[in-house]
């Protein structure tokens, strides 16, 4: 197959000693590299060897038929823009200075622009959407704002790869998707191939063709999103002891409160989820149930009940789980139900709900206990 | 906005040129003998008269070294405070005016104790000599401190001890040179020959011209190292020529009019003002012109504020330069704390 950019055999460090060895990949043009991995485990470290601001230990990279890092700078500056994390220091440049400077290797000897390079400066403006803005001192604007100039200054480059590293970090929600909506785009526009780094590991899915992991000794994994977002992996790569991340929900817990549950909670059909954070915050633990294993509120009662009681997905539910579930019941005093009405494929709850009533079992409904004192 | 910089641009490039036109005719024209614009064309036509001689061998001389190492001086700062990223660098604050004196001074008793003149070409590299080595402590101190304030700090302290080193050479050289070291010790224009003013043309439009050809590479430096890196500046090279550059022009002004404080630092601070940018390109000629204009002002004032008795150059350029640095600090503080 042909590749567009590879990188082979590759060992980055600093002052010649190696921090990470053999790191391979190879992009076709226009696909986004992500690389993810805790902190300090040398995500910026390989983006530096790839940019050459690093000098390689060992290894080769390749683009097109080309070594990238033996090419002469001004060539390579066409080929390759950055943003990196590092202040760019601007003293007294404008927002739309801060763009023109991307077209530096193309501008004569004294960096003069010319009325090519201003048409390409206003056009990346609009695409990037900061054509409003491009009169403001460039240390007078917001942090979404600068990452989109910033982007525009390495698209002005019209470089063929583009490299970030975390491009996304100090942003908002939604400048995090308005940025990488951009690189989609562009992307799919211009054919841009891109190389990050991301801290956000559900946005890393979204917009990944490949990721790379890195585990701060070696590239633990390499490949599509498919390939790593598998059952337990994150939790591996990020040693992740406190608390809990679901690969295939991306859903995020903090540490279940352990113990002997007091507390069961009737759920289902994701109405369950906020208490049991509520119940994680107070630190009852409690028993959840009977839930599918489709459930929305599944993925959090598997990382946060002391107990859950579950039914495979689209089966019903069998006798033996309905009996664990009524022996639960029996061992608590309290009874919180989440489910405001049962659905007619729901009967297993309302036995469950009549059973704790018929107990003399306390039960509350999700927003009555909210406001009890329990666990405070 | 762009044609409203241009004409920013226009006007501070004519204040400026206008400015060096009019302190070249007051400082020639103004003195003990005052010679009135009408007679000058006469003076310098006559050049045997007492007025001629007055204008010719005495004044032009002096306001033109002024004017050529006041530009040089206001460049070698602003080369300083681009290479470390450091606005409050220069020449003089980080001890390579003290380094290219003291080297200069160990050259000249010595060679006065064996009667041998010093040439103008000598001394510019005994300067360069002493300007390369105080540099070459910053530039290892720079690598231990990150800090910019303790940058200036080891600057200064380099400076003291340059210092200190010349003033040991003085006390035991002899009588007659000590009057001469003196003098020149403390910064001063005067007896400068035409053939120095001859010299110093020379290598300041030299160097000049070959920092104002860097313009662009300087321009990428000044957006950080990994940003100039990526759009190809060989930055290694780049920083050698800077160091190289600047010691060239401390070095020349030293060896010429001894130590001269706070142009460096303070005159790339207004001429960037008044631009309202920072860009090389323009920042270079407006640098040098805007140097030019301090230092024959700078000049004026220690002839005549006393006249007869002379000031040294740098108490005067100390009471104009010292309250912009503070300015300048004041303002970084409230941009970086506000």
């Amino acid at each position: 197959m042909n590749y567009f950019f590879r990188a082979e055999k590759m060992t980055v460090g600093y002052h010649n000693k190696p921090l990470i060895e053999n790191v391979e990949f190879a992009l076709k043009k226009g696909e986004i590299l992500t690389l993810i991995g805790p902190n300090g485990a040398g995500k910026s470290t390989i983006l530096k060897s790839l940019t050459g601001q690093l000098e390689l230990i060992a290894g080769t990279v390749y683009i097109g038929e080309g070594e990238l890092l033996k090419m002469p700078g001004n060539l390579r500056s066409q080929k390759m823009a950055v943003v990196f994390t590092k202040r760019l220091h601007s003293e007294l440049m404008t927002c739309e200075d801060v763009v023109a400077t991307g077209r530096y290797p193309y501008t004569g000897r004294f960096g003069l622009l010319g009325d090519e390079d201003r048409r390409i400066i206003r056009q990346v403006m609009d695409m990037v959407n900061v054509t409003a803005i491009k009169d403001q001192d460039f240390t007078r604007i917001s942090d979404g704002q600068r990452q989109r100039v910033m982007l525009a200054r390495a698209i002005c480059q019209e470089p063929e790869i583009i490299v970030l590293d975390e491009p996304t970090s100090y942003l908002d929600v939604r400048y995090k998707l308005e940025f990488l909506s951009i690189l989609q785009r562009m992307k799919r526009e211009k054919n841009l191939t891109v190389i990050m780094s991301l801290h956000e590991l559900e946005l890393a899915e979204r917009v990944s063709d490949k990721i790379l992991c890195i585990n701060g000794r070696y590239v633990d994994r390499y490949g599509t999103p498919r390939e790593i977002f598998t059952r337990g992996y994150i939790s591996d790569l990020f040693s992740i002891e406190s608390g809990s991340y679901d690969e295939e929900s991306e859903d995020m817990e903090l540490v279940r409160a352990d113990g002997e549950p007091k507390v069961f909670v009737i759920a289902g059909a994701g109405s369950g989820r906020r208490t049991f954070r509520e119940l994680q915050r107070k630190s009852v633990p409690f028993a959840a149930g009977i839930i599918s294993r489709n459930d929305l509120d599944y993925p959090a009662a598997k990382a946060l009940a002391a107990k859950v009681l579950a039914a495979e997905s689209f089966e019903p539910v069998d006798d033996e789980t309905l009996q664990s579930a009524k022996e639960q019941i029996d061992r608590c005093d309290t009874v919180i139900c989440c489910r405001e009405h049962f659905g007619t494929q729901e009967a297993y709850n309302e036995e469950l709900w009549k059973y704790a009533q018929a107990a003399g079992k306390q039960i509350y409904t999700a927003e009555a206990w909210k406001n009890t004192r329990i666990g405070e | 906005m762009e044609a409203k910089r241009k004409k920013r641009y226009l006007i501070t490039f004519l204040i400026l040129i206008l400015g060096v036109i009019a302190f070249l005719l007051l400082n020639i024209c103004i003195g003990t003998v005052q010679i009135p614009l009408s007679e000058l064309k006469n003076a310098v036509m006559d050049g045997d008269s007492k007025l001629g001689r007055i204008v010719l061998d005495i004044r032009a001389p002096r306001s033109f070294a002024a004017m050529i190492l006041g530009g040089a001086l206001a460049l070698a700062g602003y080369l300083l405070q681009t290479f470390f990223h450091n606005p409050i660098a220069g020449p003089f604050v980080l001890g390579i005016s003290s380094g290219a004196k003291m080297v200069v001074a160990l050259v000249m008793v010595f060679l006065m104790g064996q009667s041998i003149s010093v040439s103008s070409g000598m001394m510019i590299l005994a300067a360069f000599v002493g300007a390369m080595i105080s540099m070459g402590f910053v530039l290892l101190m720079s690598r231990r401190v990150s800090r910019m304030s303790m940058l200036v700090v080891s600057g200064v302290m380099i400076g003291y001890i340059c210092s200190a080193i010349t003033e040991l050479v003085v006390t035991f050289a002899e009588d007659s040179d000590i009057v001469n070291l003196h003098n020149w010790s403390r910064g001063s224009f005067s007896g400068i020959t035409w053939s120095n003013v001859g010299v110093m043309t020379v290598v300041v439009l030299v160097s000049t011209v070959i920092i104002f050809l860097m313009s662009k590479p300087l321009e990428a430096y000044q957006l950080g190292d990994s940003y100039a890196q990526n759009l190809g500046v060989n930055i290694k090279a780049l920083r050698i020529l800077m160091v190289i550059l600047s010691s060239i022009l401390s070095a020349c002004i030293v060896a010429f009019a001894g130590p001269i404080s706070f142009v460096g630092i303070a005159v790339p601070h207004l001429v960037k003002a008044m631009l309202k940018s920072a860009k090389p390109i323009l920042m270079i000629p407006a640098c040098f012109l805007g140097g030019s204009v301090f230092c024959m002002f700078c000049d004026l004032l220690a002839r005549m504020m006393f006249a007869p008795t002379e000031l040294s150059i740098s108490t005067v350029t100390a009471v104009f330069g010292a309250p912009v640095v503070l300015w300048v600090m004041v303002k970084r503080n409230k941009e970086n704390h506000g």
